[in-house]
């Protein structure tokens, strides 16, 4: 909880002009625990960027001039800001009203070239149902956002999976607003990269809004992976569920979680949970985690936040190994067991798999006899 | 006809005043077919046999051996032991979230027989063991040991038994935190097992009350490390009426 902050959560700044913010030193709260030397190259503009683009198989999927984007998403951080400027052209997925899509929309984000900027935009109609699932090869520096606006009775689950070689960088702001009685469930599973900033934030636009953000992340060797989740509760009776789940292993391995909710005065009758949970497979890596809980009014039904880094459980193995298991196979069943709560969240099933499989082979774990039926 | 031979068997436990002896010399055989009753009051090391047989890093063996039908137990990793026949239904067994116990069973019996069961006998098989110990058939896609009741625990200690069919069981403490009902379906459970396996079996208990549904063959007393008397069923009806009083007070050093 925190005692008599300075200025609420919200962030205090917003703007296109990178210069309205300034050149992090490391002493802001939102830049304390990234490397900045690596991050450097995204905060000023890059002459000769590339810029994102989809390659994906939906016709809802298109590739147009930055000039046809129309959020009114306004960046909140000077890299944000930068990327918003340099990007030449926008990802659109509209998903029109009323529609309700039974197959995951799936699309692989390109970034064409060693540094690129990236605007995506998704847009889900009022009262449509859709699923979209979105891969990003961490195997460029990509700094950018993925804006999201839910309509008023929608219902739009996200999946994004960052993976890749864990040479590049990536930054993603994703602001999402949700409509009236809206539901959006997104998830991010971040695997690959150097370093990695992900930004999910939420906005209610009217009431009976509902939000799940998930997020399970493996950091291993050098990685630094950061998800800095801001949601602010500014509409009465809507609802957020913020679970995160972290492994890590190998001792320069760095991860940051902070979960900040801000619960307005007139956001009455709030639902809100934010939990955070770390794994660590080995000695040596370190995971920061602070949940911010602010409110504003007494008047929610439910408030709570929760964090907790542990050791991998000693117990846990030699109970499957008295059975038989080999402790590799014992450790596998362990960490997939820890994440498979939260990716099982999606109702992604064949999504949920293939996540499981990429966490194995990250930790040089055969896939064998360890399904999760 | 296997063997299970434990012999002048010592073994310590790391404590921050330095290293404890809890082991102080057992010798024990176990054939076959037969049922050993380990009975002894609390703090005296029964359990800590228990975890040493199967292995538990937390205890350090000092001295003495186990071999399983003239093989070195001790030189097995803990899931080498399980797959060379023994199996140890813990007191208290462990969760273990997100892992579901159809997931966990068909792992372990993969594990355990070198091969992967059939789907069809295998669910056959599953339903049918669960179906004995009065288990719901929505319990197998339970995370392993979360939520449990002690009486679910417990239960599913004795089907993992039931499906891994080991040549030794090791049963710690299974009747402690039962009610009368739960005890009945899992000592039944374990004399199903007995019978139709012909396996040996170590019984870890405080209480005498287990006795009355699985007999023994032989009753050892457990006080302070070792064994300090052994005889017939009879001998448990002796520690029934009169506790351990008199055994505690001839292992106390003059």
């Amino acid at each position: 909880m925190t005692i008599a902050p300075p200025h609420d959560l919200a962030p205090r700044i917003a703007s296109f002009d990178a210069d309205s913010f300034g050149m992090p030193t490391g002493r802001e709260l939102e830049w304390r625990f990234a490397p900045l030397e690596v991050m450097r190259p995204f905060f000023e503009p890059i002459d000769g960027a590339g810029t994102v683009t989809a390659v994906s198989t939906s016709e809802l999927v298109v590739n147009s001039a930055i000039a046809t984007a129309s959020s009114t998403w306004v960046p909140t951080d000077r890299t944000a800001a930068v990327a918003r400027a340099g990007a030449r052209s926008a990802v659109t997925v509209n998903v029109p009203r009323d529609a309700n899509l039974v197959d995951p929309i799936v699309i692989r984000l390109d970034a064409g070239a060693e540094f690129a900027y990236q605007h995506v935009e998704i847009n889900a109609g009022a009262f449509s149902t859709a699923k979209i699932v979105i891969e990003a090869h961490t195997g460029a520096d990509v700094s950018g956002a993925i804006v999201v606006n839910v309509a008023d009775g929608a219902d739009l689950t996200l999946l994004i999976v960052v993976d890749g070689p864990k040479t590049h960088r990536l930054i993603a702001h994703i602001p999402a607003t949700i409509g009236r009685d809206a539901r959006f469930t997104a998830c991010t599973v971040t695997l690959g990269g150097r370093a990695v900033r992900l930004l999910p934030s939420v906005h209610y636009a009217g009431p009976g809004g509902r939000a799940e953000l998930l997020g399970v992340f493996l950091a291993e060797g050098e990685q630094y992976l950061e998800q800095r989740i801001f949601v602010e509760h500014e509409q009465p009776h809507c609802s957020s569920n913020v679970i995160y789940k972290g492994a890590l292993s190998g001792a320069h391995a760095h991860t940051v979680w902070i979960g900040d909710v801000l619960v307005r005065r007139e956001a009455i009758g709030t639902e809100t949970y934010e939990m955070n949970r770390n794994l660590l497979l080995s000695d040596g890596p370190r995971a920061d985690s602070v949940p911010n809980l602010e409110l504003e009014t007494g008047d929610v039904v439910s408030a709570g936040h929760a964090s907790a880094t542990g050791r991998f459980d000693d117990e846990q193995l030699f109970y499957l190994q008295s059975r038989g298991i080999p402790a590799d196979l014992a450790r596998q069943l362990v960490v997939r067991g820890f994440f498979a709560d939260v990716v099982g969240r999606l109702g992604l099933p064949e999504w949920r798999d293939d996540v499981m499989q990429r966490i194995s082979a990250r930790l040089g774990m055969a896939d064998e006899g360890a399904s999760d039926d | 006809m296997s063997e299970l031979v434990i012999n002048d068997l010592h073994a310590s436990i790391d404590t921050d005043a330095g290293d404890k002896e809890i082991l102080r010399g057992v010798t024990l055989s176990v054939e076959s077919g037969r049922t050993h009753a380990v009975m002894g009051p609390n703090g005296s090391g029964k359990s800590t046999l228990a975890y040493v047989i199967a292995g538990h890093p937390k205890y350090r063996v000092t001295s003495g051996s186990i071999t399983l039908d003239g093989e070195d137990v001790l030189a097995m990793s803990v899931d080498e032991r399980a797959r060379a026949g023994l199996f140890l239904a813990m007191q208290y067994p462990v969760e273990v979230p997100g892992v579901s116990v159809s997931n966990f069973l068909r792992t372990s019996v993969t594990a355990v027989k070198g091969e992967a069961p059939k789907l069809r006998t295998w669910v056959k098989e599953m339903k049918e063991a669960m179906a004995d110990l009065q288990m719901d058939p929505a319990f197998a896609e339970r995370s392993v040991n979360e939520g449990f009741s002690g009486g679910e625990k417990k239960r599913h200690e004795i089907l993992q038994l039931a499906l891994l069919r080991p040549k030794f069981a090791i049963l710690d403490e299974t009747d402690s935190g039962l009610d009368v009902d739960a005890l009945r379906i899992v000592a039944e459970g374990v004399n199903r097992y007995r019978e139709s396996s012909g396996a040996g079996t170590l019984l870890i208990t405080h209480y005498t009350r287990i006795l009355r549904y699985i007999t023994p063959d032989v009753v050892h007393v457990f006080v302070d490390g070792r064994i300090v008397e052994s005889g017939g069923a009879d001998l448990a009806e002796v520690l029934e009426t009169e506790g351990y009083e008199r055994f505690i007070t001839a292992a106390q050093p003059a």
